[in-house]
């Protein structure tokens, strides 16, 4: 069963020549055509160039080359990452078909490093969702109940990894896409620090906010990739001189002695479902277990989070899709010889952009709009900085911060896609660490009516490595208590039409 | 709030976004609601506080000017809706009113 195998395993087997990276590549490419048809997690496969670079993978190794510990392990990479190879569409209308010029860094580091790219998952369209219900492909499901979303906007990465469809896989994250799809699919999502994972070649959809990362089943996983694609990149001007070594050292740890954890006291309580309330007061009582102290602080300017995030975002966003015109790359429509430039320009992007892409574009053109401007946009940035305030006093009683990811296990299809304010929501815990800019995960810590809960874990700028500690602490706890791996728990996949 | 239709048609041209009078319709009502949640942030920080613009800012960030490889022209038309000549071919640009 090497597709239930961890990515280190994986990578340790075929350092070793138990196992070819080959053989590993074709049990999850065999698993991704038995299942996404079920699933829809993947939007490109590429077999044959997956097979291709395992092949050549295994002949370095055999030469006796010394790779890093996940060469020859097969990923799956959301489809907003720029890759010479495969399509990246954003899961829009707008890009179908389209084969960038130039990897992405993150994407040339997984090229380095071996890593089999087996291909390119599903997306809310240009990240802009919390249910992949956006994407003009369709949305993934969730392998723990297909009638359920997986979260969004990575979805598909996350999905894919419950699946076991890929041991590890490629998110970005502006306001949850990676830890709240993490949540609802019980894996491990992870935020790193702003500029601590470049953003070169990842396709821009609130430039202040976005920060690729890492998607997992365990701990370990993720910081080893995190370890892969991680450091400074001088083609990101946002990028910092971020040490990434020690992140998975920091995941195999057992204890939490002397650690100080801080409940965030406006993400409890009152509006959490009953279930995911309860498990994570049991995470609470697991990580004191484990030898930290728990205290509760309060962050008022959290409760004006989202309405923050909901200004800044679609502003940056709506500057940032302006580059879809039509000109140079992507749809073109209405070129009829009549028409004149910005005629196609409007059609192209009437044409080829979803309904909240276009809800986005206009409420972040209103925010920047003369007159509305101070009111909106410039207030959100003031909240910002009230939001980056509370973390700074927060972080001088606590190491970490805690909170439930969401506040409810995964939703029903259809269930919130007609009211974008609930849909919102969706991201109500998320947000805060990508105003502030830190770092922030999400790991499983049990179930509520057999869907997944997550616990989500903030640290401060450049303190990623104590989210691999606390989720490592935990996981290994839980796994002990479980028996296994909480994703064993899922109920069995059904091929479709089986 | 209200937000007519003429306010998210108005808001569309902005933007460069062809819509349709019933899209138009249809987004009124969810802007209006979407935007009244979000005016909370006109509730708290006062004149004082100043703008974030960058979590983690940086200044000054240069890097060494030295010539690197580039696209090559063919590259850099591989996913042109048109192009001619080694270039983008566009619509008519000039000569509008």
């Amino acid at each position: 069963m090497l597709h239930t195998l961890s990515a280190s395993e994986l990578g340790r087997m075929i350092a070793a020549g138990e196992t070819t990276s080959v053989e590993v590549t074709r049990v999850f490419l065999d698993r991704i055509q038995q299942y996404n048809d079920t699933l829809n997690a993947f939007l490109h496969v590429d077999r044959e160039g997956a097979l291709e670079v395992a092949a050549a993978v295994d002949a370095r190794l055999a030469a006796g080359e010394q790779l890093g510990p996940l060469a020859g392990v097969p990923i799956g990479v959301k489809d907003n990452f720029c890759t010479t190879d495969q399509p990246t569409t954003c899961g829009s209308r707008m890009l179908e078909g389209w084969v960038p010029p130039y990897d992405s860094t993150v994407v040339a580091r997984l090229r380095e490093a071996g890593l089999v790219i087996v291909g390119k998952t599903n997306m809310d369209e240009f990240a802009m969702g919390s249910s992949t219900e956006t994407s003009a492909f369709g949305p993934t499901r969730n392998p723990w109940d297909t009638d359920r979303i997986p979260g969004g906007s990575g979805g598909g990465s996350a999905a894919a990894v419950a699946a076991h469809l890929v041991p590890i896989a490629l998110g970005s994250d502006t306001g949850g896409s990676i830890r709240q799809p993490a949540a609802v699919t019980g894996t491990v999502g992870i935020k790193p620090t702003y500029g601590g994972v470049s953003r070169y070649g990842v396709v821009a959809m609130a430039s202040s906010l976005d920060q690729p990362g890492p998607c997992a089943r365990t701990a370990e996983d993720a910081a080893l990739l995190h370890q892969v694609i991680g450091g400074y990149d001088p083609m990101d001007a946002t990028s910092l001189h971020l040490d990434v070594d020690g992140l998975a050292e920091a995941a195999r740890a057992t204890s939490l002695e002397g650690l100080r954890v801080g409940i965030v006291e406006e993400f409890t309580g009152e509006g959490f479902e009953e279930g995911v309330q309860a498990r994570f007061d049991e995470a609470v009582a697991l990580l004191e277990e484990l030898g930290a102290t728990v205290t509760r602080v309060s962050c008022p300017a959290f409760h004006y989070s989202m309405a923050a995030y909901y200004l800044i975002q679609p502003a940056e966003l709506s500057s940032n899709l302006a580059r879809f015109d039509g000109m140079r790359y992507g749809l073109r429509s209405g070129d009829d010889g009549t028409r004149s430039a910005e005629e196609v320009m409007s059609a192209s992007r009437g044409d080829g952009f979803g309904k909240e892409a276009k809800r986005r574009i206009i409420i972040g053109t209103y925010a920047l709009s003369a007159g509305y401007a101070d009111q909106y946009y410039g207030q959100a940035q003031k909240v910002r900085t009230l939001i980056a305030r509370d973390f700074e006093a927060a972080f001088e009683q606590c190491d970490v911060l805690i909170s439930p990811t969401t506040t409810t296990v995964a939703f029903r299809f259809g269930e919130r896609s007609e009211d974008p304010v609930a849909m919102y929501m969706s991201d109500l815990c998320t947000t805060p660490s990508n105003l502030a800019g830190n770092a922030s995960a999400s790991f499983p810590i049990g179930l509520s009516e057999g869907l997944p809960v997550g616990l989500q874990v903030i640290a401060p700028v450049g303190e990623d490595v104590r989210l691999y500690r606390v989720g490592g602490a935990i996981e290994h706890a839980l796994e002990a208590r479980w028996g296994g791996a909480l994703l064993e728990q899922a109920p069995e996949l059904k091929q479709k039409g089986a | 709030m209200a937000v007519t239709p003429d306010d998210i048609a108005r808001l569309a041209g902005l933007a460069r976004l062809r819509l349709s009078e019933q899209e138009c319709a249809e987004l009124a009502p969810e802007i209006g609601v979407i935007l009244e949640s979000m005016r909370r942030v006109q509730e708290v920080a006062g004149d004082d506080v100043p703008l974030t613009t960058h979590a983690v800012p940086r200044t000054n960030v240069f890097r060494d000017d030295v010539v690197r490889p580039s696209l090559t022209p063919k590259e850099a038309l591989s996913g042109a809706p048109a192009s001619e000549d080694g270039r983008f071919r566009v619509p008519a640009i000039l000569g509008e009113d």
